[in-house]
């Protein structure tokens, strides 16, 4: 039946040590059907969770709930420190000038959806309308394509979009054509969600500042992964999500540079945003409270805090290291795979750890579930960039998405399962 | 193994050599999706009367919505409209049983098969896809047709 030609593979290096990481994630344990042990190789839809981030959630909640910033007692102040103390830690992992840039949203679309609202109802020189133009790409995730369609809608503004090659990076030939004087805002991902593709940000953001457009970065796929230094991508906005990066649901972040945070004006009404209000008007909290209306996702914020020092004591570099081998040798790996075609790059260069695949005329469906029989956990359909699809002409894909629990021989065990489901409908 | 319950022999079969596949004349056409995965049908249904006389079909998805438009047009390609809907309700009540319904075999034949597929949530929009798609279009040919009264 199937064959494991892994052990013919030597080991790689440069690895983590998955053993000692592995025990910090409790859901890596579970068992699921007929005794399979989980291989979970979903890490582009959401991360698992160690057990620190769980441990700080619970502390939390048994130790010092209150709403923050406006009670005198006790508990209001550890919540307050607990919440600006996540500030803290995002701003130092992402190398921002300063704290008072970091905006924290509920995930990575209410992070790009504001940027677009911001720039909607901004005086000039932001003012996004009818002459203005806004630039994408084709590789984008929905979240990154939708608010600038809304946007478009609203203020008549042109949108327009980077194609992409055969191979699955971003088509530059027409830079030139596309960012021009009227582009107000261009918007892209660092790295691609289902090509895996990381994208050339220097020579984008190089052309962006000469016409004067605003850059927007969408790192939902970069910050778990990579050192991240918004200093040195010279974008004016970056927006992540806290569930790809250990930490729990319903918490993001916009990082926006100061001047424009100033600048610009808010989207959400609400209680905390304010300095003072009558009946008739308001004025505003400067940023980033300007941006934070309503009682804030506070436990969730004190989740990132805790798994950004997780993944800070391992190191974004070694975690970067360990993704980029076991990239090498999954690329490697699945082309061995008869009727397998990579979606996207076909080597591990400029590329990140989630990888796209078809298998022959079988449907991603079908071999998502028969992965699922053994215990392998895929993700199969558009991924949210359904454009993606139609620029190749498939009608969906299988994606594996690696993280720094991965290990080789998890690669091996989908290699296996992929002969499996070969078999099963052949 | 439980996937042979999902992956019954006679649901490959439907798959590998789906009936009545392709588009051909029809009163009324509608074009559905499944948003989760992609997955789409166009399908046309031509009616003689109170038959259905053809339900034709263009469709981009899984084994399982593959192999089910096919189990629909051997089903209900023949019957009244009125005996076609009768199979695509018990056929809907047997998808929307989470495991626990048989299907009546005679009125279902082949389609009982997708009894297994019933446990799985995320694959029972998949196996409806082109049932809905039928009643869909079935309700509207019927609207852009005179009453026929037998
Ligand atoms: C590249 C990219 N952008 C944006 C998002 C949206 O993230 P969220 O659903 O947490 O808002 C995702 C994740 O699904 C993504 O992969």
């Amino acid at each position: 039946m199937t064959t494991t030609s892994g052990s013919a593979f030597t080991a790689l290096t440069g690895l983590l040590d998955t053993d000692a990481i592995r025990k910090d994630f409790p859901i890596l344990q579970r068992v699921l059907h007929d005794g399979k042990p989980l291989v979970y190789l979903d890490n582009a839809a959401t991360s698992q969770k160690p057990r620190q981030v769980l441990d700080a959630l619970n502390a939390y909640y048994e130790q010092h709930n209150a709403n923050v910033h406006r009670g005198v007692h006790v508990l209001a102040e550890e919540a307050t420190a607990l919440y600006e103390g996540a500030r803290d830690k995002v701003a130092a992992f992402i190398n921002a000038p300063s704290r008072d840039e970091v905006i924290f949203t509920k995930n990575a679309s209410e992070s790009l959806n504001l940027v677009a609202n911001m720039l909607g109802w901004a005086d000039e020189p932001y003012r996004v309308d009818a002459d203005a133009e806004i630039v994408i790409t084709e590789m984008e995730h929905h979240s990154n394509i939708v608010p600038w369609q809304l946007l478009s809608q609203r203020t008549g503004a042109k949108l327009k979009w980077f194609g992409l090659t055969d191979d699955g990076r971003l088509d530059l030939s027409n830079i030139n054509e596309l960012i021009t004087e009227k582009t107000k805002i261009v918007s892209f991902t660092l790295v691609s969600n289902l090509l895996g593709t990381v994208n050339p940000v220097e020579t984008i953001v190089r052309r962006a500042q000469d016409v004067g457009a605003l850059v927007l970065i969408d790192a939902s796929q970069a910050a778990p992964h990579m050192v991240l230094d918004v200093q040195a991508l010279e974008a004016d906005f970056v927006a992540f999500t806290g569930h790809k990066m250990l930490a729990p649901t319903g918490i993001g972040v916009l990082w926006g540079r100061q001047e424009l945070l100033e600048d610009l004006p808010p989207f959400l009404g609400g209680g905390e945003m304010i300095e003072t209000v009558t009946m008739g008007s308001s004025t505003y909290a400067p940023a980033p409270h300007k941006f934070e209306a309503g009682t804030p996702p506070i436990a969730q914020a004190v989740g990132l805090g805790a798994a950004i020092d997780y993944l800070a004591n391992i190191g974004m570099d070694k975690i970067a290291a360990h993704e980029h081998a076991i990239t090498e040798y999954a690329v490697a790996r699945l082309q061995e795979v008869p009727d397998l075609r990579i979606i996207g790059p076909r080597t591990a260069v400029d590329r990140g750890a989630a990888i796209s695949f078809v298998l022959g005329d079988i449907h991603p469906h079908d071999v998502g579930q028969v992965l699922d029989e053994q215990g392998i956990a895929v993700r199969v359909g558009h991924h949210c960039a359904r454009p993606v699809c139609l620029r190749y002409g498939i009608p969906a894909t299988t994606r594996a998405s690696f993280y720094l629990y991965n290990t080789q021989a998890e690669v091996d065990q989908l290699i296996d399962g992929l002969h499996h489901v070969r078999n099963f409908f052949g | 193994m439980k996937l042979d319950s999902m992956y019954q022999e006679i649901i490959l079969d439907h798959y590998r050599n789906p009936h009545g596949k392709g588009l051909r004349d029809g009163d009324a056409e509608v074009h559905h999706v499944n948003p989760t995965c992609g997955d789409e049908i166009t399908l046309r249904v031509r009616l003689d009367g109170a038959v259905v006389a053809d339900i034709s079909y263009e469709s981009q998805g899984c084994s399982i919505s593959q192999a089910s438009a096919s189990v629909l047009n051997e089903l209900v390609v023949g019957r009244t409209v009125g005996d076609g809907q009768a199979i695509q309700e018990a056929f809907l009540e047997l998808m929307q049983s989470k495991g626990q319904g048989e299907g009546d075999e005679e009125l279902l034949e082949d389609a009982v098969a997708f009894a297994g597929v019933s446990k799985y949530p995320a694959r029972v929009k998949c196996a409806l896809l082109s049932w809905m798609a039928w009643k869909d279009a079935t309700a509207k040919a019927l609207a852009g047709q005179p009453v026929v009264n037998d």
